[in-house]
């Protein structure tokens, strides 16, 4: 199962502070723990939002509205996240706690998100049940 | 935190540290099963204490720590016995001053690297390697391994009791092969983990098509060698084969359950987060100057497909030509009857029946269902219907795999009404 670990923005990752060397280090060296783990996926780190666009549909069918950055409520934003494949929802958490700070000033906040997997994702009831059907026919033939 | 929730926490960082503690502790004592057995003695302590305590703020640490004190008191009650134990015991002693000692991150890949290459050492067979890997090396208990392989629990408990034996037994060295013996050392790693990778891919036998929890850790297994031994071609080869084969496994299988081939999937299925991963496999390999290895130019046949916008658009002729050097590099039957699926796609069906028809008479290829399979789809294309159907029926006789029986069985209708 897939995680993502999205690191929150702050309002000196939304003014452009890169971080420092420490913090750059810190976090090098859990990416390369996770590679090394064999559990990483992929890890970015996102601009600052002023350069972003938004788009939104304020009516439905209707056209979008493109809006353009900065935006405010820094928290609300994310400025980069880490996407990993684990076993367990434990497993995801382990390796969460052990994100380095990633702002280092009181501001750092890391959310652990799990991906959708493709069969959550329909809603065919008729597939679903056939599904289910499948892995109990599985489970009868190995018990 | 509730017990409950510290139990599978105490789980989970099991699976991230287990294979680092005893890789570590099979170079102190030299035993893979003793060193296995200390390292769950470690587990059984943090499981006492950890419920009560709470978990430390550096688990991995704790264990390991708690792991080298029990085999260190082991050491220490052997001594009278074993006397060569005492010099080890007290560099250990003098080691253990600091509380939470980690190993250095290179010391730890090349203990991992050891125990990889003692797991799937040739002295056992193949079965055996794979089971022991993904035990040791997994973290997976005997239950989680017998559940993904469909056999009784007993069975592969049984199976690593003895692998451990052997390798006592034979006293394989815990160490890095050498000179001309790494490269021979290193194919039959790759070996293990690819057929625990196809073990879970394509499942021979069985109505299950994918066992998903076999591809994933042969998957994270090749990605940890990988970053050990960033330098070997043949490793990102593998690799970059396991990210693009698991990139379809979504749309491998339809919703009934019924395998869906290559050429049908939808492509908005796939994972492109495994496909841009092969790809950047693929880059390193080509830094390294190795295309190649075996595993390296499989690789690249699957690139051709995963970077195909479509079943149509799919180069072919780069295939037939992929196939054509890894035929050079390792030749097989298997690779010949593949290029000529590739050369009939490229220049058309005719072309492709020439090769297989030659393929007949190859006994190594006898009672294998692609043949047949595949000189029906031939024939198909070329209108022969009656030949076609008769060739697809043979190949669903042939298949141990019930839902691929089903698929054939339907190709061999299909024939008989397109005649009609």
């Amino acid at each position: 199962m897939r995680f993502m670990m999205i690191v929150k923005a702050t309002e000196d990752s939304e003014a452009g502070v890169l971080p420092s060397a420490e913090q750059l280090d810190a976090m090098m060296r859990y990416n390369m723990e996770l590679a090394r783990a064999g559990v990483l996926l992929a890890a970015d780190g996102l601009h600052p939002s002023a350069g972003a666009i938004r788009i939104s549909y304020p009516e439905p069918g209707g056209k979008p509205k493109i809006t353009d950055g900065p935006f405010t409520e820094a928290k609300e934003l994310i400025a980069g996240y880490t996407l990993i494949e684990v076993k367990s929802r434990e497993e995801a958490i382990e390796w969460a706690k052990r994100m380095p700070d990633p702002h280092g000033f009181g501001a750092g906040q890391i959310e652990l998100r799990q991906v959708f997997e493709p069969t959550e994702l329909t809603q065919d009831p008729d597939a679903q049940a056939k599904q289910y059907e499948m892995r109990e026919h599985i489970q009868r033939q190995n018990s | 935190m509730s017990a409950a929730d510290t139990h599978a926490a105490i789980d989970a960082i099991w699976r991230i540290e287990s294979s680092k503690i005893i890789a570590y502790l099979t170079r102190m004592v030299r035993d893979i099963g003793l060193a296995e057995d200390l390292a769950q003695d470690a587990l059984i302590a943090a499981l006492e204490r950890w419920p009560q305590d709470g978990i430390p703020d550096i688990p991995g640490g704790w264990l390991m720590t708690a792991a080298k004190r029990k085999a260190l008191d082991l050491l220490r009650r052997n001594k009278v016995r074993d006397r060569k134990y005492e010099q080890l015991g007290r560099d250990m002693d003098s080691r253990m001053d600091s509380e939470f000692e980690v190993p250095e991150e290179g010391e730890v890949s090349d203990d991992i690297l050891r125990l990889i290459f003692m797991t799937c050492h040739p002295v056992l067979s193949p079965e055996a390697r794979v089971a022991l890997t993904l035990r040791l090396l997994g973290g997976l208990t005997t239950a989680e391994i017998a559940h993904a392989y469909l056999v009784p629990e007993p069975t592969i408990a049984q199976r690593i009791v003895r692998a451990k034996r052997t390798l006592s037994a034979t006293r394989v060295a815990f160490e890095i092969p050498q000179g001309a013996e790494l490269k021979p050392r290193l194919s039959s790693v790759l070996e293990v983990i690819y057929l625990m990778f196809n073990e879970g891919y394509a499942a021979s036998s069985g109505s299950q098509w994918i066992r998903p929890l076999l591809c994933q850790e042969a998957l994270r297994i090749g990605r940890v060698l990988a970053e050990i031994v960033p330098a070997e071609a043949e490793v990102h080869g593998l690799v970059a084969l396991m990210e693009f084969q698991s990139s379809r496994f979504k749309s491998r299988v339809n919703s009934e359950g019924e395998p869906v081939l290559l050429m049908d999937q939808n492509r908005a299925l796939w994972d492109y987060i495994l496909i841009r991963r092969g790809f950047a496999a693929l880059d390193r390999i080509e830094r390294l100057g190795g295309m190649t290895g075996p595993y390296a130019i499989q690789a690249a046949i699957s690139a051709c497909h995963a970077g195909a916008p479509s079943a149509a658009e799919t180069d072919w002729i780069r295939i037939s030509a992929l196939y054509e050097a890894l035929d050079q590099v390792s030749p097989s039957p298997i690779v010949e009857l593949n290029r000529a699926v590739a050369l009939s796609m490229a220049f058309g069906p005719e072309i492709g029946l020439e090769i297989v028809d030659v393929l007949q008479s190859e006994p190594a290829l006898k009672g294998y269902h692609l043949l047949p399979s595949v000189r029906g789809d031939m024939l198909f294309k070329l209108g022969r219907m009656d030949e076609a159907c008769a060739e697809f029926k043979l190949a669903a006789s042939l298949t141990d795999n019930l839902k691929e029986h089903v698929l054939l069985l339907n190709r061999a209708a299909e024939c008989l009404s397109a005649e009609s």
